[in-house]
């Protein structure tokens, strides 16, 4: 038996890992032994998303490694540790920590650094460049004490950085060397059409600024770009954007061929001249240049994972430098080849701020490259055409009219199935239509099954179009009806009751369903009557709808019985509410625990004991807590400003004030939300559907965060807002939810689907772009208004009252129910 | 037949649980005017809870949804429809004099 091999990976980015990933997906752990070794302090993330970052993702968030990968057997991961040399003739590698490491292959994945332009003052205090989360968390550690921020470079990258400068609350500029913004994606209209977008946010943009010194205070603190010719652009805070640069010195330092322009030189299956050293991703000089996208050096990680692993022997002989993305809510695409020597079809809206350009080979009359700012509506077609997997149409003028997907070729139905949908990960039309046939029906598992839209995510919208044809095709319905009684999805039934002013389940069933109704679609409209402000919940026909917890106003357990849970806003509780709890609990033998939302909950009521015991809980002042309900829970809190030595601001009082606003609000599933009363964070307010942070000045607001199985990060909408500010905006985030969210949808899930992400929110919520700000505002006054304790209102009719009994014709209470005692309580046996 | 209790106290569309002979049984007055009687005891939980089910239409089959696990019975025949494997007894029942009767 051969001892193992060991392959060194040097450079822990996402090429690298990309390659680590593969290796190990192809068997490699299976006859060698892998070791990763990466310079920074952490294992890969997901450098594409980093300014999500500021959006209040953090390190963990964008990390691309799962729990436990470095943990299989012959896998390592060596982090905050340098290569400093490379033996070729003992292939051995040394780390700045003194220590060797033998190999028998060698892939360098070391990626590129950011360039700094040689300019005096270039390492002032304040200057930055934004490439790892180390420079981010610098960056945003300086800013705190900064007003004016500039971005050095008006590329991709430069914007994505102004972008975060922006969100980290700075007066933001840009300059660049060039006579327009992205030079090298968009054309002179196109850059005019950006600016004018870039400009309109706030920030400032200064073209054909050629920075020639860093301008510094008397600490050597930066004040200001200069450029040649005089022009100043004040800063406190500087970010160098200006291009990246391969990190080839260990090749150079060894001895290997390093290109003109830098770039480890190796063949097309990213080999070097020595046989045993490979080089893969940004590092690597293939194909005449070097490539500065994930996509390709995807690639090349698969061309070197499939030769180390015997299973192929691929070559890369070049990759798709084609891309789409959002740059400060602003959509810039630009594919194929956009050389100035092809005839070309623009349309220009200034007005709009819209610029569309394909560029046609006129001899055949097909697309082969585009560029589309404002508006990239129908990339995947026209990419598809540039890369000859979709005919181009005969009328190519109509291609260029804003939001004209290619429709009239047929979209993605019309690719072959060879057409690459995934450009980072290389995935075929055909791999992603045989997983959906093999049973993979949403965008997630497909996502698992063929690592679709998983690098840069730009070829998810196409996915699920491809999805929603294939299904559709194969007669899978795509179905967002509520159930069999209504063809109508959630949003669409609570419309009409809006809009229709409908007040019953029965007048909605008669003009827009069919048959009885059903344990979905009941409790889903009757859910929605609330929301309106239908009355008490138990009234008229309203109580046949209702889930049996609403029905009985109390919580369902296994064995039948209920339990019940009294309102403790932002868990503040009197002594004397709690021996009231304390009695009720031991006169009814209730099993009394604490819950995770700073409540009390009774266990083992029947239903005939209810309003016995609510009778008490309300005499002692307490109201219904809603456990029962798809409704607002509760408002954690930490102790706050009041008594903690931390605390910036009166977390308690706010939580109680949210906790009564938005007590009884009907939604489509549960809300939770929490108040901290500094960054310490000790109420977890990141972990809720509503998440407030106190700040020295106001309150930072996140939102749509969970908790769960499927626990997911709160995002930041909004910072330093005031009280009323705060209110506002979390009226409107509510009332948006409950108005088009699916049924039983958590925040968290809604949002993640929700076209245009926290920017999109943010103009519904804070600019109002969709006018219905002043409506949801009227809906959420009229619930604060209307809102009543539904056990008083239950304990007030002696027509409720009557419904609450375990036996209509007797008094004996459930005979069945078997209990045994624990811990000095009674349980179920 | 036994009388458990008056026909005005039933609710259109949902159930009630009565005590008949030591036999729990979950009654349904259906939006119809039809009225129902199963066992009260949902097989899959072991509780008695079907009587606080939600009355619902699978096609032509009138169901009441368990509030526990969710699963269905068809209210005439007792066959849960999500596993007609499993089924509950079905009781017959009337309406005589203004009072809703059960035979046992």
């Amino acid at each position: 038996m051969t001892s193992r091999r060991t392959i060194v990976v040097a450079g822990h980015g996402m090429v690298g890992h990309k390659l680590v990933d593969l290796l190990v997906a192809r068997g490699a752990l299976e006859r060698h032994r892998i070791v990763v070794i990466g310079e920074e302090p952490r294992p890969a993330y997901d450098r594409v998303h980093l300014s999500a970052f500021f959006d209040g993702a953090g390190a963990a968030d964008l990390s691309l490694v799962p729990d436990g990968f470095f943990s299989q057997p012959g896998l390592a991961l060596v982090t905050g540790t340098r290569i400093t040399e490379i033996d070729r003739e003992r292939r051995v590698v040394t780390t700045d920590d003194g220590r060797e490491h033998t190999y028998d292959e060698l892939v360098l994945a070391t990626g590129s650094y950011p360039f700094v332009p040689p300019i005096d003052g270039r390492d002032a205090e304040g200057c930055f460049v934004y490439r790892t989360i180390d420079d981010l968390e610098a960056i945003a550690e300086f800013a705190a004490g900064c007003r004016r921020g500039a971005v050095v470079g008006g590329g991709l990258l430069g914007l994505e950085a102004a972008s975060a400068l922006r969100t980290l609350g700075l007066d933001t500029a840009v300059v660049e060397f060039a006579t327009r913004l992205m030079p090298v994606q968009v054309d002179e209209l196109g850059g005019e059409v950006l600016r004018r977008h870039v400009e309109d946010l706030g920030v400032e943009v200064h073209t054909d600024f050629a920075t020639s010194s860093i301008e510094r205070g008397d600490r050597g603190q930066v004040l200001a770009l200069v450029a040649d010719g005089g022009r100043r652009v004040e800063a406190d805070l500087v970010v160098f954007s200006a291009g990246i640069r391969p990190r080839d010195e260990l090749a150079r330092s060894c001895g290997l061929a390093v290109a003109d322009r830098g770039g480890v030189v190796v063949d097309d299956a990213c080999r070097t001249e020595d046989p045993h050293i490979w080089a893969i991703g940004e590092c690597a000089h293939v194909a005449g240049r070097t490539w500065g996208l994930v996509g390709p050096g995807y690639q090349m990680a698969r061309v070197v994972a499939d030769r180390l692993t015997g299973v192929g022997d691929a070559v890369f002989t070049g990759g798709d430098l084609s891309t789409k993305l959002k740059l400060l809510g602003v959509e810039v695409a630009s594919f194929g080849d956009t050389s100035a020597d092809h005839e070309s079809v623009a349309f220009t809206d200034r007005i709009a701020g819209v610029h569309r350009r394909v560029f046609v080979d006129a001899d055949e009359r097909r697309v082969v490259g585009g560029v589309l700012v404002g508006d990239a509506s129908g990339y995947d077609g026209l990419a598809a055409m540039a890369r000859g997997d979709l005919p181009t149409p005969s009328a190519i003028g109509g291609l260029v009219a804003p939001s004209a997907a290619p429709a009239a070729s047929g979209g993605v139905g019309a690719m072959p199935d060879s057409a690459q949908v995934c450009s980072c990960n290389n995935v075929s039309k055909g791999a992603v239509r045989a997983a959906i046939a093999e049973g993979c029906h949403d965008v997630a598992g497909l996502k698992r099954c063929t690592s679709v839209g998983t690098g840069c995510g730009g070829c998810v919208p196409m996915v699920t179009e491809l999805l929603n044809t294939e299904l559709a095709t194969a007669g899978i319905v795509v179905d967002d009806r509520l159930c069999e009684h209504f063809t109508h999805s959630r949003q669409e039934l609570f419309d009409l009751v809006r809009l229709e002013g409908i007040a019953s389940f029965s007048e909605l069933l008669g003009r827009h369903g069919t048959g009885l109704g059903c344990e979905i679609c009941k409790p889903a409209v009757a859910s929605m009557l609330a929301s309106l402000g239908g009355g008490h919940i138990l009234r008229g026909e309203q109580a046949a709808l209702q889930d049996t917890n609403d029905h009985f106003l109390a919580n369902l357990q296994r064995d039948g019985t209920y339990s019940v849970v009294p309102r403790v806003p932002g868990g503040e509780i009197t002594p004397a509410q709690l021996i009231a709890i304390g009695e009720v609990a031991r006169d009814f033998d209730l099993y009394t625990k604490i819950t995770g939302g700073q409540r009390i909950d009774l266990f083992g009521a029947q239903v005939h004991q209810l309003p016995h015991i609510w009778q008490r809980l309300i005499d002692a002042g307490m109201e219904s807590g809603h456990a029962y309900g798809k409704a607002l829970r509760t408002v954690k809190s930490c102790v706050g400003s009041t008594w903690c030595r931390y605390g910036v601001q009166d977390s308690v009082a706010m939580a109680i004030a949210l906790e009564l606003r938005y007590r009884g609000l009907r939604a489509p599933h549960k809300i939770k939300m929490a108040v901290s009363g500094c960054t310490r964070e000790c109420a977890e307010a990141q972990g809720k559907d509503v998440g407030v942070i106190a700040t020295e000045t106001g309150w930072n607001l996140y939102v749509a965060g969970n908790g769960g199985a499927r626990p997911q990060h709160a995002v930041l909408f909004a910072t330093d807002v005031d009280d009323e500010t705060l209110v506002r905006y979390i009226d409107r985030f509510l009332m948006f939810y409950v108005r088009t969210a699916d049924r039983l949808e958590r925040t968290a899930t809604w949002f993640n689907k929700l076209v245009g992400g926290i920017d999109h929110l943010r103009r519904v919520i804070v600019d109002d772009v969709l006018g219905i700000g002043a409506e949801l505002d009227e809906q959420m006054a009229r619930h604060v208004e209307t809102y009543a304790c539904e056990w008083r209102g239950a304990l007030e009719s002696p027509e409720l009252l009557g419904r609450f009994r375990t036996f209509v014709n007797s008094d004996e209470p459930d005979p069945t129910l078997v209990y045994i005692r624990e811990r000095g309580q009674r349980l179920p046996a | 037949m036994t009388r458990v209790c008056r026909a005005d106290l039933l609710i259109p569309g949902r159930g009630v649980a009565a005590l008949v002979e030591d036999r729990q049984v979950a009654i349904f007055l259906l939006p119809t005017g039809e009225l129902c009687a199963i066992g009260n005891r949902d097989p899959f939980s072991g509780a008695n809870v079907l009587s606080r089910g939600i009355v619902g239409s699978k096609g032509d089959v009138v169901t009441v949804a368990s509030p526990v696990y969710k699963q269905r019975f068809d209210l005439r025949t007792g066959v849960c429809v999500d596993d007609e494997s499993v089924r509950v007894p079905v009781f017959r029942t009337r309406v005589a004099d203004g009072w809703v009767e059960v035979s046992c």
